[in-house]
């Protein structure tokens, strides 16, 4: 089920034997760079986990993206580097701050400090995407991605990490990842599921497409 | 899906006007998402979309400045609340647990003090007075509330100054803020003034005359001050202070994490308590 990398996603060795998702723009946290391309480390990145884990992202390159839970823009940034028009979503303040500086550089990333559980306080900011990226990590993260569904255009993709110790802690990852699926068919087709370790413990990536 | 459903934050905005934008996208709302690209172009905003994508990054750019600098104030109105809460809560506690210990002694031997001591009775079910109890119940829940109030400010204080925090931990940060009346209010005042917040009887006793100047205000509770001989402590005091003052900065202008600040103040207490004292 291995799928091709995005255009402007490669990977590169930096070097050594192992090979890096890496992508094209100014370095924001200190990753190490390999002339233009800059390191896209999995292990901080759960869509870049899921790329790992040979999810079928049905990412070309230059799509517009909306994208929940942008927090500091490690990932988003990497996004920004790829595809068209991206939309940066956070609504914790101080991430935001590191997420402005990713954005500085980043003509096409557009940060917003807003609550990804109200979305009409930015629909009038955000167009039609191609693709939702969620990465929030608070309880309900179904429910986030149904009432975000309005902006996917009819043949997106979700691509939703779930983290299942957030919707609950001591319950099973398996039986919490199962539950949340439920809720998601109200509004998407789920097309994948990948369990995103050794990367992140208790998180799984879903692919999914607005029904 | 891609139906017009509201107007979007560029109407009625001029393009030229980037505060107007600003709160166009702060303050605005729409139901759905629109093609607002074309209908910005189709509206005479943007010359095409290239344009448009451009007068939008400059706005989200500065709405999401302004928003962050608005919502990092609340935080610290929220923190200066939780720490005086916190003081409240133990001031109460003590005063209460005084009384209760006071009230114990006239019926029992050995009635113990202090909190510690209300929290045994509470939890003595053999008690016989009822009034006695319950107010014993009262000190040990005022306490149990300074405490959640604390761990709330060991959460929340990293957020609003990790580097005040980082250097003088959760609970000195939020009182050195409260005392300031806010980050920004901390981060502008000269650093002796820093290292004598909290002194303030002592300053104005020294002001008029009547006494030596303080060496320290609030920031006494900190390690490297009280962990420091008592002739030393004004050097300790001073370069402790200037490091705070210096980490409310850049908590306040910057907001990134500069770990190195915590290994300068510990390399120089370190210097100052290995002074030779008399």
């Amino acid at each position: 089920m291995s799928s091709e990398l995005p255009s402007g996603v490669e990977r590169r060795s930096f070097g050594g034997d192992d090979e890096w998702l890496t992508t094209r723009g100014e370095p924001v946290y200190d990753e190490p760079t390999d002339g233009e391309w800059r390191r896209w480390d999995a292990r901080r990145s759960k869509l870049g986990a899921m790329f790992e884990r040979g999810a079928d992202h049905g990412l070309e390159g230059g799509e517009t993206v909306l994208y929940l839970g942008a927090a500091a823009g490690t990932t988003v940034s990497h996004v920004a580097d790829f595809a068209g028009p991206t939309y940066a979503v956070e609504f914790a303040a101080r991430p935001t701050r590191d997420l402005l500086d990713a954005a500085e550089s980043r003509s096409n990333l557009f940060p917003l400090l807003k609550d990804a559980r109200a979305p009409e306080t930015y629909a009038h900011v955000v167009e039609p995407v191609d693709a939702i990226v969620q990465d929030v990590a608070t309880r309900g993260q179904a429910n986030v991605a149904l009432t975000n569904r309005r902006f996917l255009r009819e043949n997106g993709r979700l691509l939703l990490a779930v983290k299942t110790r957030s919707e609950d802690v001591v319950r099973d990852p398996d039986a919490v990842l199962e539950e949340v699926l439920e809720t998601l068919s109200e509004g998407y087709d789920v097309l994948e599921t990948h369990s995103l370790e050794p990367f992140h413990e208790d998180h799984f990536g879903v692919i999914a497409t607005p029904r | 899906m891609t139906e017009h459903t509201g107007r979007g934050w560029f109407e009625d905005v001029d393009p030229a006007d980037l505060d107007g934008a600003r709160d166009a996208i702060e303050h605005g709302s729409a139901e759905g998402p629109g093609e607002w690209p074309a209908r910005a172009v189709e509206a005479d905003f943007a010359d095409d979309e290239a344009d448009y994508y451009d007068l939008l990054h400059d706005a989200t750019m500065s709405a999401t400045r302004d928003a962050v600098r608005e919502a990092e104030t609340a935080e610290d109105r929220q923190l200066i609340s939780s720490v005086r809460a916190m003081d409240d809560c133990e001031r109460v506690a003590n005063e209460l647990a005084e009384r209760v210990a006071e009230w114990a002694g006239r019926q029992r031997e050995g009635a113990g003090s202090g909190v510690a001591y209300a929290r045994t009775l509470a939890d003595d079910d053999e008690i016989a007075d009822r009034r006695l109890a319950s107010l014993a119940e009262r000190v040990t829940e005022l306490d149990d509330e300074a405490a959640a109030l604390r761990s709330h400010i060991e959460r929340t204080a990293p957020e609003v100054a990790p580097n005040l925090t980082g250097l003088g931990g959760a609970v000195l940060a939020a009182r050195l803020i409260a005392l300031a009346g806010g980050l920004k209010q901390l981060a502008r005042k000269p650093a002796g003034t820093v290292q004598v917040l909290g002194a303030e009887e002592a300053l104005f006793a020294h002001l008029r005359g009547r006494a030596p100047s303080p060496k320290h205000g609030i920031i006494f509770t900190h390690e490297a001050v009280s962990g420091t001989h008592p002739e030393n402590r004004g050097s300790a005091a001073r370069a402790l202070a200037g490091k705070l003052s210096i980490a409310a900065r850049i908590d306040h202008y910057a907001g990134d994490r500069r770990p190195e600040l915590e290994t300068e103040l510990h390399d120089r207490i370190e210097r100052i308590q290995a002074r030779e004292v008399e």
